[in-house]
């Protein structure tokens, strides 16, 4: 998996490309333990991510908690399997998914 | 029936993945119900990296299947290690808000939406877990 980060005044974008699971999930804590208290508001862009395993579900819902004690978090750009996820998992009515 | 066998290790996930896909390439399977499996790989090899030796080094084997006639493909992910049969897990309730949530159980709950059928019987001593999925011609 590969994390493109980009910083625009308080929001901070993070594209993901590749696969989201076991062994890539904790690549993106890491990446967002070190950014996340600097950004006011957090976007996910998902439009090159195959897919996403339980174990990155963890890390969104990590990063959706401490994001809603701010300006919050966003996903956009999420393709049909990764949205069926969303929808299997009760993930897409907890987050904010454009 | 073509089998792999290895470490019961997070780390043999990408090996795990690598082979199953190379045999569902060769049956033209689209590429939705591809990232489907490897998903359903990541949680179920990676439920047994974790729990089945309790910590200790142990074996693990997958081995692929595939139906002809109902086009089904069907994965054994077979393992020595303590007795589990994940379906025996309660369903986790998808309705809690994200203060209330855990991911506990969601992994075996996406793999059993996803395939067709899952199975698990315990024998001669291991865990012995099935998934099938059934494709259509891409």
């Amino acid at each position: 998996m590969t994390i493109t980060k980009k910083q625009n005044g308080t929001n901070l974008e993070i594209t993901l490309e590749g696969r989201l699971d076991t062994t890539t999930a904790p690549e993106l804590e890491k990446e967002l333990n070190a950014s996340l208290d600097a950004a006011d508001t957090l976007t996910l862009d998902f439009a090159k991510l195959d897919y996403i395993s339980s174990a990155g579900l963890r890390v969104l819902l990590s990063a959706h908690k401490a994001m809603a004690k701010k300006g919050g978090m966003k996903v956009v750009n999420v393709n049909e399997i990764v949205s069926e996820v969303f929808d299997v998992t009760g993930f897409g009515d907890i987050l904010t998914i454009e | 029936m073509k089998e792999w066998r290895g470490k019961a290790a997070l780390e043999n996930i990408p090996a795990v993945t690598a082979f199953i896909d190379e045999q569902l390439k060769a049956l033209d399977c689209p590429m939705k119900a591809q990232m489907q499996i490897d998903v359903a790989i990541d949680e179920l090899f990676g439920n047994i990296a974790h729990y089945a030796y309790g910590g200790e080094s142990g074996d693990a084997a997958v081995r692929f299947n595939f139906d002809e006639a109902s086009r089904t493909v069907s994965i054994t992910f077979i393992d020595g290690g303590v007795p589990f049969n994940p379906l025996e897990q309660a369903d986790p309730d998808v309705t809690l808000s994200a203060a209330e949530r855990s991911i506990g159980g969601l992994g075996i709950f996406m793999v059993k939406k996803s395939m067709d059928q899952v199975a698990y019987r315990y024998e001669n001593g291991c865990n012995v877990l099935i998934i099938y999925k059934r494709i259509s011609v891409s």
